[in-house]
């Protein structure tokens, strides 16, 4: 039987337009992008150019400090833009789908190798740091969490359907490797997930962010200083599956289409830099101000209708923007259809079902920390946040250090910033400090 | 709705960087973020949605907290003064609730005025927005003194605290102490006769605009703690009436029942923490029986939380989150140490009657050492995980 943890702390924000559990098929057609900034830490090296006719699984860039580490096409096609901002830096690379899926095969008998070989290493994250694993590195262990607590986000156990060969498969090779956890939920009851085989597996109990594998990694076996532990999303881990009983490199992810704006919420099947179009086309009210957003609503990232499916995200969410509403008298009304924590809206008395409509306002000035406590309510680790937090806005490394900023990464304060009452914008402060840090440490 | 929005967008641009009224944008921002929630959306990365909490709206709740002892303040002003004149049998309700009002409202408008003055010249100056902070140090100033502060000697004193309590230190949220507190204890030490001195300054003396009475001049009246100070052994006053609140004292501290009221509305929206309230009253109540038990005070325990501005510091600046412990832990000791300083600086130091005050600015000094305290546990345990491997 797998060791249960129990979480108390955290807090489920109930969205509405959760995916129904169907899945949309879409065509391999349009123009994919692979996006350098979807894979943090890492410094893009093109090795293609513009017209060179690449196959699934060739590389578009490679990491110009580890060359090994490659990010492959998803699709086959003719490269036809590499795309430059300031300074030359890369913001993608994009490829004109062919849509024969032509795949290069792989047959490296060494299970990192053929991941660095097949471009999929490239998805591994590391901590400290939440940045694309180096290969150098032995990791003590490799976490995967299997599934996602935060709102409207993917139903893994849902997408695992019909590829749980491939997931362990996936996990049999990651156990060559280091040794892994897989950390479920206790309402998952697929035997893939729960019986899990070569892995060890913990079950948690708890609301949102209990999925977050920062937190499960906290519970079960806490990064100290000098050790490095590698992360891999669960779908990743088919990625690796697939490779392993085809030799072929298939980015295709059943992601969730959800959001208060989607008029049919349902998963859809897609390959990973796809256009949004094929997944948002009708979907959407375009008179709308509307926030499109790659990941879910508490870590995702801002796109628009013409953007591509980030690398790492397994949803796509639609909420209003909600820059055209004015509030009268904000601070006193009683705004009965807001969501809050604090008992002094009344959303505490409305049924737990109720789904609330959030827009992306942030419905408040930013202050300096005023509240005590309001991050350690939904931070479940073993960590003080709000003094962590302060460190790293004053730029006092050691104590970061000794605070515990080797075992969080920005996504473990996306619950802390949305019931922040001085709105201050933590993920982006974490990641500077951890920015800072790997760079000190350098 | 839309006419004022429409308003406030018309005259928005005098206030940008080049307008004319440039000098004046954090008036502008202050009274727009006032009347609309403002619609600023979340950035590119990071949270998307947003709890609709935010400061405003807790400093609010604070606010609304306290009226119900700045009304009962307000009440008892008048009730005092128709009591001193012997006028009792002749005072309305109304006639000593409006004078109170009248003698009340002259220190609320200074405090405001000079505080939220120098706030929105600091905005300005520093170019950020209008913090909120000083919405609830400014209403809890005039209840906290006597009713005969000299006007003049308040906006000092709030100049003072605003200035060197809270703005050196970069504003609400990065203060070490209490404003409102220092802005008593600036009084307390600077001009000890306005705040304690001969025992006039606790009930109004004249009437005011033809309310109320006109007090004899030889007319003095303690605080019930005073009484003790000077030596009584038994109070003049009932404790049933030191309950509801009708003793001579500062303006807003005198009636539990209406703290009471205001106590409830913080612990229920969870703005102030139980934790530090509970454990000032344990603290007091368990100091307060040890000294009556050892026959130093002739107050019980009860009585001891009852007098004074024991409740009212610890229901609405003992819980101030930005200057007492933030630690879950460091709250517990925070407090009862409160509890504990205030009861003894009343009981053995015979100079001063009451020891809230400065039981909570101690505490406001000791905060961080406490916190300090509870986070090392966090990082030794971290370096102890670190090294058993």
């Amino acid at each position: 039987m797998a060791n249960v943890i129990k979480l108390r702390k955290g807090l489920d924000v109930n969205l509405k337009g959760k995916a129904s559990l169907e899945t949309m098929q879409t065509k391999v057609e349009g123009r994919f992008a692979l996006v350098p900034d979807d894979f943090y830490g890492m410094k893009p090296k093109v090795v293609v150019k513009e017209g060179d006719v690449v196959k699934v699984g060739d590389a578009l860039f490679v990491d110009k400090n580890h060359p090994e580490v490659k990010f492959v096409s998803p699709v086959s096609g003719t490269v036809a833009l590499v795309e430059r901002g300031e300074r030359r830096k890369v913001m993608s690379v994009r490829v004109d789908a062919d849509g024969k899926q032509d795949a290069k095969a792989f047959s490296e008998k060494d299970p990192l190798k053929l991941l660095l070989e097949s471009g999929l290493f490239g998805f591994f994250r590391q901590r400290p740091y939440d940045v694309v694993a180096n290969p150098e590195d032995k990791p003590k262990a490799i976490f995967v969490s299997a599934f996602n607590s935060m709102p409207l986000a993917q139903n893994f156990e849902y997408v695992l359907q019909g590829q749980e060969k491939e997931f362990q498969a996936g996990l049999s090779l990651l156990a060559k490797i280091a040794k892994v956890h897989l950390g479920v939920c206790v309402c998952q009851k697929a035997p893939a997930l729960t019986a899990a085989k070569d892995v060890t597996v913990t079950v948690f109990d708890g609301p949102a962010p209990a999925g977050n594998v920062g937190v499960q990694i906290n519970h079960v076996d806490p990064i100290n200083k000098g050790e490095v532990v590698w992360t891999l999303g669960a779908e990743e881990v088919i990625f690796i599956g697939r490779l392993v009983l085809t030799g072929k490199v298939d980015l295709s992810r059943t992601i969730a289409v959800a959001g208060s704006e989607v008029k049919a919420p349902k998963y859809a099947k897609v390959l990973v830099g796809q256009p949004l179009k094929a997944v948002l086309a009708g979907q959407t009210d375009d008179s709308k101000s509307l926030r499109i957003i790659n990941g879910n609503p508490m870590v995702g990232i801002k796109t628009s209708k013409d953007g591509c499916l980030a690398a790492h995200a397994t949803e796509v969410t639609v909420i209003p923007e909600g820059d055209d509403v004015y509030e009268m008298l904000g601070w006193i009304a009683p705004r009965c259809k807001e969501f809050s924590t604090s008992r002094s809206y009344f959303s505490w008395l409305r049924p737990k079902k109720t789904e609330y409509t959030l827009d992306a306002r942030i419905k408040g000035g930013e202050r300096h920390m005023i509240m005590s406590g309001e991050y350690d309510r939904v931070f479940p680790m073993d960590i003080y946040a709000g003094y962590l937090v302060k460190a790293i806005i004053a730029g006092d490394i050691d104590r970061q250090e000794a605070l515990g900023i080797y075992e969080v990464a920005p996504e473990d304060f996306a619950l802390a910033e949305f019931v922040d009452s001085s709105k201050l914008e933590l993920q982006r402060i974490v990641r500077e400090g951890l920015d800072i840090l790997r760079k000190e440490n350098a | 709705m839309n006419a004022l929005r429409k308003y406030f967008d018309k005259i928005k641009p005098n206030f940008e960087e080049g307008g004319k009224l440039h000098a004046f944008r954090s008036l502008y921002d202050g009274f727009d973020t006032f009347a609309f929630v403002p619609n600023t959306t979340a950035g590119r990365c990071g949270t998307h949605v947003h709890d609709a909490i935010d400061s405003k709206r807790i400093m609010s709740l604070v606010v609304i907290a306290l009226v119900p002892a700045l009304l009962f303040g307000m009440y008892n002003v008048g009730y005092q003064n128709a009591l001193a004149a012997g006028q009792l049998e002749n005072a309305t309700f109304w006639g000593m609730f409006f004078f109170g009002f009248l003698a009340v409202l002259p220190k609320l408008i200074v405090s405001y005025v000079v505080g939220l003055g120098i706030e929105f010249t600091v905005a300005q100056w520093k170019n950020e927005e209008i913090q909120e902070g000083f919405l609830v140090s400014g209403i809890i100033i005039p209840m906290i003194v006597p009713v005969n502060t000299p006007l003049w000697i308040l906006a000092i004193a709030v100049a003072f605290s605003v200035i060197f309590a809270k703005e050196i230190f970069g504003g609400t949220g990065m203060n070490i102490f209490n404003v409102a507190l220092i802005t008593r204890a600036f009084l307390f030490f600077s001009y000890p006769s306005s705040m304690t001195g001969d025992d006039t300054v606790w009930v109004a003396q004249n009437s005011i605009c033809g309310l109320g009475f006109d007090v004899p001049d030889t007319f003095s009246a303690a605080t019930p703690l005073g009484e003790i100070a000077a030596g009584a052994t038994a109070l003049s006053t009932s404790f049933c009436d030191q309950v509801i609140g009708l003793i001579p004292g500062s303006i807003g501290e005198t009636s539990v029942i209406a703290i009471a009221l205001g106590a409830c509305l913080l612990l229920w929206t969870g703005v102030a923490s139980w934790k530090t309230m509970l454990s000032v009253f344990v603290g007091g109540a368990c100091t307060g029986w040890f000294y009556n038990a050892l026959g130093l005070s002739p107050l019980d325990a009860c009585q001891h939380i009852v007098l004074g501005g024991f409740c009212f510091g610890a229901v609405f600046m003992a819980t101030d989150p930005v200057t007492s412990a933030r630690t879950e832990g460091g709250k517990w000791i925070y407090g009862f140490l409160i509890g504990f300083i205030a009861v003894t600086v009343r009981v053995l130091n015979p100079g001063y009657p009451e020891g809230m005050m400065l039981a909570i600015l101690l505490m406001n000094l000791f905060a961080p050492l406490i916190d300090y305290c509870f986070v090392s546990r966090n990082i030794s345990r971290r370096a102890k995980r670190a090294t058993s491997k």
